[in-house]
């Protein structure tokens, strides 16, 4: 049933459409158990990403692909949040409240390990005690707390729609809250709310819309930004987020309903990501599962971006705007330059053709060909399908990718000397696949699975000449935009 | 997160909504209606310095319940918010202290720039969880005033009337965003103008705002409220 139902949305060529025979509904992000509600920010320990959920429990990875259950998180309650500060791992959560049946007295506790692995020597929960509380008849919800810390300032937020959004101050040597330090409140109608810094500004994120209805609930998450962390937050048009304001960063889309509860994945180089959870997955039961998509930031305002769709692409260079081609010889259109030249005003206008694959495909070499960057001429040779291959496994919130020249078997390969060429199709050679991550500019970064670990990526050394070599954040090379032909 | 029971049925939300009900057996613990409101004092007065209107009559809330706000689609709203199922005189002012269907209205100044119909109805220990609000001013405009909008944002849904014709409505599970829908342009005639309200919310924190945004979208300031 997986299978049909990629199939019969993609324009595959046999070869390419038998690859995916395997594979995964587009909109089921991540592998394995990925069934989780209010996940806390991703977190590194030992080896492995570690994330917790409501009631206790969470999810680990080692690749941000493949999630598992089984991580471990006593004190029960809902919605933690954890951060890594020197050698301790600071878990916030809460206890109470919540609404409804469970009214809105509640306390944001805090505990500490120096691990998330519930196998290390070191994995032991130390509680701290309460940092915020709402008494159960103010118009505040002391729940969601989410952490930043940013110039060796420790900050909490937290609340819910019912009521305001609240920041304290905690000292990051203990966890406890600063003395003196008193609630500021920075933000109403939201909740799950994220704190994020970059470039002078402070982000407030928050989860506007109604959760826990599968497929009906309207969550989705809204930013605004300071340049304080205790506000006064305001989103693109200048409307306070304590009047309701927040520009959209995420919703619903494809298969997937009731985005919220965002938390930042920096993982450098410009790729940044952004751990959430949906409230239904409509490929898995509806249910509410953990999702981790691409981060983009447009004029300082933070985005979610997308993976790469499945389709038929031209791959274009942000070095030069020169596209990724087949070596192989040019091949013109016939067509009668100098008539067209000569024609009067009154000639018939005529439709010219497309050269298309059988016109070209018996002049390309057998066997493996070099690629190379050449300005666009809608031409065959010119054309790469993109086949996600979840089944091969995937890379934080992004499957591999096969990347092969439309409608044949020749697939982009990373070359034993570390170079790139198109190779005959093979769905069992790691070599063909390809991690493919937006960056926080829109474009993609192309990594080969093959040379993932040496930090190699497809990078225009040249103006026509693509490689395999480190991958430089500060430069156009390794910048790759996918073009409808 | 908004409610952390885990099962959304209608059925499990709907006694969850029954046990909120239940807490506000306890007024006084509540913040008294003073934290929100002072009563409406006999001279005019202003909207505040982003032209918000502060001063309303207000009904106290009628029972409706609803477990979950997804219901209030736009059909909904038009049928159960409507001046036939307004309580009492729709092309009359209420008064203070006028009772209808043994409600009672109230002339109240917002403390704040928004009105806290959740808090208005919990200090007077009332439901204030399935409910429906009704929520009526009256602004005098020295001039009268081409190509203004009603500017309102609501929790949940509303609908709005300007001199007894429909300019507004709000639907869906929503909540307060100041400016959230305009009406089409407007004219604000010299003399008295009368604005009504209806706010209908299952689960949430109701609320409100409203103002005027001039040709140029900036808020109107030039007026006085008075409710008599």
């Amino acid at each position: 049933m997986l299978k049909h139902t990629l199939l019969a949305r993609l324009p595959l060529a046999p070869v390419a459409a038998s690859l995916l025979a395997f594979a995964a509904p587009a909109s089921a992000q991540l592998a394995g158990d990925v069934f989780i509600h209010d996940p806390s920010t991703l977190t590194y320990s030992d080896g492995r990403w570690y994330t917790f959920g409501t009631r206790g429990g969470g999810l680990s990875s080692e690749d941000g692909w493949t999630w598992e259950d089984g991580a471990v998180r006593p004190g029960g309650g809902v919605a933690p949040d954890t951060i890594k500060i020197g050698d301790r791992y600071y878990v916030s959560w809460a206890v109470g409240g919540g609404g409804m049946s469970g009214g809105h007295a509640s306390d944001v506790k805090m505990m500490w390990t120096k691990s998330l692995d519930p196998n290390s020597p070191d994995f032991a929960f130390h509680e701290i005690g309460t940092v915020a509380s709402s008494d159960g008849y103010e118009n505040h919800d002391a729940i969601d707390p989410a952490f930043l810390y940013q110039d060796g300032r420790l900050w909490l937020s937290y609340g819910t729609y019912f009521g305001s959004i609240r920041i304290i101050e905690l000292d990051p040597a203990t966890g406890l809250r600063v003395a003196g330090n008193e609630p500021v409140e920075i933000a109403i109608d939201m909740e799950a709310t994220a704190l994020m810094y970059r470039d002078g500004w402070y982000y407030l994120l928050g989860t506007h819309g109604t959760c826990c209805d599968g497929p009906n609930s309207t969550y989705n998450i809204r930013v605004g930004r300071s340049r304080s962390p205790t506000g006064p937050y305001l989103d693109n048009m200048g409307q306070p987020l304590l009047r309701g304001g927040g520009k959209l960063v995420a919703a619903s889309h494809d298969r997937m309903i009731g985005a919220g509860h965002f938390g930042l994945i920096d993982l450098g180089d410009d790729i940044q990501k952004f751990s959430l959870h949906y409230e239904a997955d409509m490929e898995r039961s509806g249910r509410s599962v953990l999702a981790i998509e691409p981060l983009l930031w447009r004029d300082g305002w933070p985005v979610a971006g997308e993976n790469v769709r499945p389709g038929t692409y031209q791959i274009q260079s942000q070095r030069s705007g020169n596209t990724l081609q087949l070596q192989t010889d040019f091949v013109r259109i016939p067509f009668d330059a100098r008539r067209s030249f000569m024609a009067g005003p009154d000639d018939p206008i005529v439709t010219v053709p497309a050269q298309t694959l059988p016109d070209v495909e018996a002049g390309w070499p057998d066997g493996p060909v070099r690629v190379d960057l050449s300005a666009y001429m809608v031409r065959p040779n010119q054309h790469w399908t993109i086949t996600p291959a979840p089944e091969a496994g995937g890379w934080f919130g992004a499957p591999f990718y096969r990347i092969t020249v439309e409608g044949t078997g020749r697939a982009l390969a990373a070359t034993d000397d570390r170079e790139i060429a198109a190779v005959p199709a093979d769905a069992s050679d790691d070599s063909q696949l390809w991690r493919i991550d937006q960056l926080i500019d829109g474009t993609y970064r192309i990594t080969p699975k093959r040379y993932a670990d040496e930090g190699l990526a497809m990078v225009a050394i040249g103006t026509s000449t693509p490689s395999l070599v480190p991958f430089d954040a500060g430069s156009d090379a390794g910048r790759w935009q996918f073009k409808l032909p | 997160m908004i409610t952390k029971w885990t099962a959304a049925s209608i059925v499990t939300t709907a006694l969850a909504l029954w046990a909120v009900n239940a807490d506000a057996r306890e007024p006084g613990q509540y913040p008294p209606l003073s934290d929100y409101f002072s009563a409406a004092t006999a001279a005019p007065t202003t909207p505040d310095a982003d032209g918000f209107i502060t001063r309303w009559l207000l009904l106290e809330p009628i029972s409706k319940p609803n477990p979950t706000n997804t219901v209030f689609t736009r059909s909904y709203v038009r049928e159960e918010l409507t001046p036939a199922t307004y309580p009492g005189d729709f092309t009359a002012v209420p008064r203070d202290g006028q009772r209808v269907n043994g409600l009672r209205w109230h002339a109240l100044d917002s403390r704040l720039w928004d009105v806290k119909l959740f808090n208005f109805a919990q200090a007077l220990d009332k439901p204030k969880y399935g409910v429906l609000f009704w929520a009526v001013t009256v602004i005098d405009v020295p001039e009268e005033m081409d190509g203004v909008r009603l500017a309102v944002g609501s929790n949940s849904a509303s609908r709005w009337w300007f001199n007894g014709e429909e300019v507004a409505g709000l639907y869906d599970d929503r909540r307060m965003v100041m400016d959230d829908v305009l009406s089409d342009r407007l004219t604000l005639k010299a003399g008295r103008n009368v604005i009504r309200g209806a706010i209908i919310n299952g689960p949430g924190l109701s609320d409100f705002c409203l103002r005027f945004l001039d040709a140029d979208g900036q808020p109107i300031r030039n007026l006085a409220i008075d409710i008599k």
